[in-house]
């Protein structure tokens, strides 16, 4: 999918945040996706115990917490990196 | 693990404090776990979860009695409001709210929830409306739009035959004894921070004993629409969410009927068109 290769391309904004998934629980709904605003989630190949697919993540997560909001099986928990060390790693890339 | 990193901070945690285990019983793509997250992170950021008393009616969303960490009671199909009266009746000092779904709060009880709101009773009612009996399997409810196919209106739902959807938000509004009425969603992670605010809302207006609050959640359910999990919100968000408009439908003592609610969303699409007509939104 293009979103994932625009945001590899984009790796200065990867700091701002991530996600951990717990996958075991997770029922492969596929909410979450839609639900991305970067796009940096995708579904993978290989199944949990309880036979679903589940997501994974890719570079560019900002650690806006959608994922975690939308998602049924309570699967994400999402942190933030603060403010002054995002800014120092995409200094440059932005005005 | 992430959690250990100093640098980092939790902005979102799996699961709401007062559920026991992440494991519950609802289908892929479910609405109802995230209303219940609307409903329960409130409850913990007010610091009532040592005084709360949950009354659970009969649907799908009755397995969370096992897993909410919160002090219960199992109600009769439709009859959770009036269980919550006693409960709030006996025990003043508690917050007391009810979980029901469409069929058990507006097909089997509406009388218990429109009496307990015309008697002001200070309890808050939560609907978890997704417009089936998602828990027998996808049936029609008084709630399901024209249109609307379900299990036993295949055509959809046909306003000569089975008549037209009940708005039980505009009929509580409309009952001196409620004091807060408002129809959520759960399409979007947007929506739920908007839900969880109206919840936080009732709930307050619960704690200064104000009278009867009411919160109507729309919730995804695709295994009774017969559709695959990843189009639930979309689908949800054009049907139900067209006729049950999202809002407040009464608050601070002013009432905006559904109608008034969709006027203001057309209203805004225009504004909206004619900004981006102009080249695009100032600010």
């Amino acid at each position: 999918m293009s979103s994932h290769v625009d945001s590899q391309t984009n790796d200065a904004r990867d700091a701002r945040g991530t996600v951990t998934i717990a996958t075991e629980v997770c029922k492969g709904c596929e909410l979450c996706i839609e639900a991305c605003p970067p796009r940096v989630l995708a579904m993978g190949t290989d199944v949990n115990h309880l036979g679903y697919h589940f997501p994974e993540l890719h570079d560019g997560c900002t650690g806006c917490a959608a994922c975690q909001l939308i998602c049924p099986d309570f699967v994400f928990e999402v942190f933030r990196r603060p403010r002054k060390t995002a800014a120092a790693t995409t200094a440059g890339s932005t005005t | 693990m992430a959690a250990t990193n100093p640098e980092l901070k939790v902005v979102g945690q799996q699961k709401p404090d007062l559920v026991l285990t992440q494991h519950h019983h609802m289908c892929p793509g479910c609405g109802e776990p995230l209303a219940l997250r609307a409903c329960l992170e409130p409850i913990q950021e007010l610091g009532l979860a040592q005084r709360a008393i949950a009354v659970a009616g009969i649907g799908c969303y009755t397995s969370f009695s096992m897993t909410t960490d919160l002090d219960l009671v199992q109600a009769l199909h439709g009859r959770a409001p009036s269980v919550a009266t006693g409960v709030k009746r006996m025990r003043p000092d508690t917050i007391v709210y009810t979980l029901q779904g469409d069929g058990d709060m507006v097909n089997e009880g509406l009388q218990e929830v429109l009496h307990t709101a015309a008697r002001g009773e200070n309890v808050t009612c939560v609907l978890l409306n997704n417009g089936v009996f998602g828990e027998t399997g996808g049936h029609m409810t008084a709630t399901s739009v024209l249109g609307q196919r379900t299990k036993n209106t295949l055509a959809g739902r046909d306003a000569a035959y089975h008549g037209f959807p009940i708005l039980i938000g505009d009929l509580i509004a409309g009952l001196e004894g409620a004091v807060y009425v408002a129809r959520g969603s759960v399409h979007n992670a947007g929506a739920v921070a908007r839900t969880k605010k109206m919840f936080r809302r009732a709930f307050e207006c619960q704690m200064r004993n104000e009278g009867f609050t009411f919160v109507e959640v729309l919730t995804m359910c695709p295994t009774g629409w017969f559709i695959p999990t990843i189009e639930g919100p979309k689908y949800m968000h054009d049907t139900l969410g067209e006729v049950h408009i999202m809002g407040e439908l009464k608050a601070d003592g002013v009432i905006r009927t559904t109608e008034e609610l969709h006027a203001e969303n057309v209203q805004k699409a225009v504004e909206i068109e004619q900004a981006l007509a102009r080249g695009g939104i100032e600010g």
